[in-house]
């Protein structure tokens, strides 16, 4: 079976790319193209992020900014008229001006087909599973912190990842497999671009083991869901492996070289959204089960964890928003690893816990959007800040001015090592 | 019932906004209950983007959005019914019908409007809503609302309801040939701020054989082709 479905995957990678070069040929002559079948869109966007602490990190860019960037996006889709079947390509052209690069980035290529009470998709996708906001247990996908913390639009913040999905729906149960042979880590800051903890900032040796892609280190993905008494419930399983690497160093006192490997993971979760209260709740759970190091032994590999999130939204008056959540994150086999774990290093907390706010309002019937979300880490005294303010000047032309604050009692927690990194964003996006 | 509709959003200068969206609506046969879906064809942003609305005329509605760019479904606050539509000058409760017990009504008089018999009725909402006061036209043949104006707490016009264009749409054939009339053009003025908005109906049709199921996250993720094309 899962040959199978490699050999698909290879054959889909080919066809997208000759798609692809189809695309860039289609454009030109899109409107001749208009009735067959065929849709092209996209949009320009522009990202500028400058840092605003005046401080630059020693990388090599010696930079004040995060990004300054160019994206042209080209949307095609093209559909069957005879079956229920589609194809969907979203691709970045990019100029990093900061970088002095120029790129592809195919965000999504896939082929959706329908037969009966079977949806499949296959290619390069986006998933997005579990009830919390931005905050995330059961969404067990690769996500990208960089674009996250520098101002990118909020879409940029997944990675699509390599693979199969099949959906099945029906009355009583619904159900989405995702079949994933190919790892892809999240993209977390680096220190040419962001201050960050780093307690091996000098060892620039760094060899990256990502799981080779054998048909054991397939990823799998399952969610079942249904509406009970009018509240949506999701049970979830996942097989893979942690998306943010554990650290080998050759030795602890004198390293030459890290090696940064991706342990293998399980999680079982479950998630409950129904409205309450004149409002929408959300509760979330799931327990990660860190396979390579059960018992917390390895200093390298993230132990076992239960995570929890409760959520609320409510709408406080037309166009005004307030979502809160409180999440809480429980480290099993804690003395195992505080025994483990080399002296001088910072100890993390046996739990962490962090409460999120949003609040939104539109005005000007909904062309001015005024935002703030933000996260205050209880346990560990830290926090990120994130205002924005975004406008839309046309249907076509919107503009969004935010920024990013970060701060903490310690330089070693999760965002207060990102303290000296607050930055402000302007992006500008052209839709055709 | 499905149409194809086109919204413009006028301001006072005469900016124009537009959104094209695609609306399939499921009226339960009992106890005011409804469901319906928009599918988002237009402007670029909200491309591809789908609301779902599953309407309890007891209770809150349910509301979930799909947000294609993030692969994301996810339920909405939704307290407020009398909250714009899009920014529009619409209401969530003008686009799929406000309860008939949610006012009380008291028919005022009979009078033309144009050349059309109607009746003039006014309606006090039961429980406090942006308006105090609401005086229709109501055609005598077809039962559909031809004006509404709506009053505030100063007994100000504020919002003002047209019907412009109503058209018959034709279900089945035969003996068992059925006629909706339609109102296929509408528009809602605000008489404060000079902004309205103009709704256009294309493709109108009934009885399409949607069951309760079809109103699923499944379709909201994948509209079927038949739906949005």
């Amino acid at each position: 079976m899962l040959r199978v479905l490699e050999n698909i995957e290879t054959q889909f990678n080919r066809y997208s790319l000759l798609l692809l070069l189809l695309t860039t040929a289609a454009a030109e002559s899109a409107f001749a193209l208009a009735d067959k079948n065929l849709e092209i869109h996209g949009f320009f966007l522009g990202n500028f992020t400058g840092r605003t602490t005046g401080l630059r990190p020693a990388g090599k860019e010696q930079s004040d900014f995060l990004l300054a960037e160019e994206r042209v996006r080209l949307d095609l889709a093209a559909w069957s008229e005879s079956i229920e079947a589609s194809l969907k390509i979203k691709t970045d052209f990019f100029n990093d001006a900061q970088a002095g690069e120029f790129g592809l980035d195919l965000r999504e290529a896939y082929l959706d087909l329908t037969t009966g009470d079977f949806d499949f998709r296959l290619g390069r996708q986006i998933a997005t599973w579990g009830v919390g906001d931005l905050l995330f247990i059961n969404d067990v996908f690769p996500k990208d912190w960089v674009s996250f913390f520098s101002g990118r639009p909020l879409e940029y913040l997944k990675i699509g990842v390599d693979g199969v999905r099949a959906s099945y729906s029906s009355r009583a149960l619904n159900a989405v497999l995702l079949v994933v042979p190919f790892f892809e880590p999240d993209n977390l800051p680096e220190l040419d671009r962001f201050f960050l903890f780093d307690p091996f900032g000098a060892v620039l040796s760094r060899p990256e083991e990502k799981p080779s892609t054998a048909f054991d280190n397939t990823e799998l993905a399952l969610r079942l869901y249904r509406k009970i008494k009018g509240i949506d419930i999701s049970g979830y399983f996942y097989k893979g492996f942690w998306r943010i690497p554990g650290i080998k160093p050759d030795n602890f006192v004198a390293p030459v070289s890290l090696m940064t490997f991706y342990p293998e993971l399980y999680v079982y979760g479950l998630s409950a959204q129904g409205g309450a209260f004149g409002g929408v709740l959300s509760f979330e759970t799931g327990y990660y089960y860190s396979n390579a190091d059960n018992h917390g032994n390895d200093p390298a590999i993230l132990n076992s964890q239960g995570r929890f999130l409760l959520g609320y939204q409510k709408q406080l008056q037309e166009d005004l928003t307030l979502g809160v959540q409180y999440y809480f994150e429980l480290m099993k086999d804690y003395s195992a690893y505080k025994n483990s774990f080399p002296p001088g290093f910072p100890l993390q907390k046996k739990y962490r816990d962090t409460f999120t706010l949003r609040l939104e309002q539109l005005l000007d019937h909904q062309t001015l959007k005024l935002s703030l979300f933000s996260f205050y880490g209880l346990a560990d005294d830290e926090y990120l800040i994130q205002p924005q303010m975004s406008y839309k000047f046309s249907d076509d032309l919107s503009a969004s001015l935010g920024a990013n604050i970060f701060g903490g009692e310690k330089e070693t927690t999760f965002l207060g090592q990102y303290n000296k990194n607050d930055n402000v964003y302007l992006s500008a996006r052209f839709e055709f | 019932m499905k149409a194809r509709v086109t919204m413009e959003l006028i301001d006072k200068q005469g900016g124009k906004r537009t959104r094209e969206m695609t609306m399939l609506r499921r009226d339960d046969s009992e106890g005011g209950k409804q469901k319906y879906f928009i599918y988002f064809h237009e402007p670029g942003d909200v491309r591809g983007m789908t609301f779902m609305v599953w309407k309890d005329p007891v209770k809150e509605d349910d509301r979930w959005i799909f947000i294609p760019a993030v692969d994301l479904v996810r339920r909405i606050a939704a307290d407020d019914k009398r909250s714009s539509f899009v920014g529009s000058d619409f209401t969530y409760e003008d686009v799929s019908g406000r309860d008939v017990a949610s006012d009380t009504h008291t028919l005022l008089r009979k009078e033309n409007l144009g050349d059309t018999n109607c009746y003039v009725v006014q309606s006090l909402p039961a429980e406090t809503v942006d308006y105090t006061k609401r005086i229709s036209w109501i055609d005598m043949k077809s039962f559909l609302p031809l004006k509404e104006e709506y009053y505030d707490a100063q007994n100000e016009l504020f919002r003002v309801f047209t019907a412009v264009r109503i058209e018959e749409i034709a279900v089945g054939e035969g003996g068992r040939r059925k006629v909706f009339p339609t109102v296929t053009k509408r528009t809602m003025n605000n008489e404060r701020t000079g902004h309205r908005t103009e709704v256009v109906f294309q493709s109108v049709s009934y009885n399409l054989g949607l069951s309760d199921e079809d109103f699923s996250e499944r379709n909201m993720r994948r509209p079927p082709s038949s739906w949005i094309r």
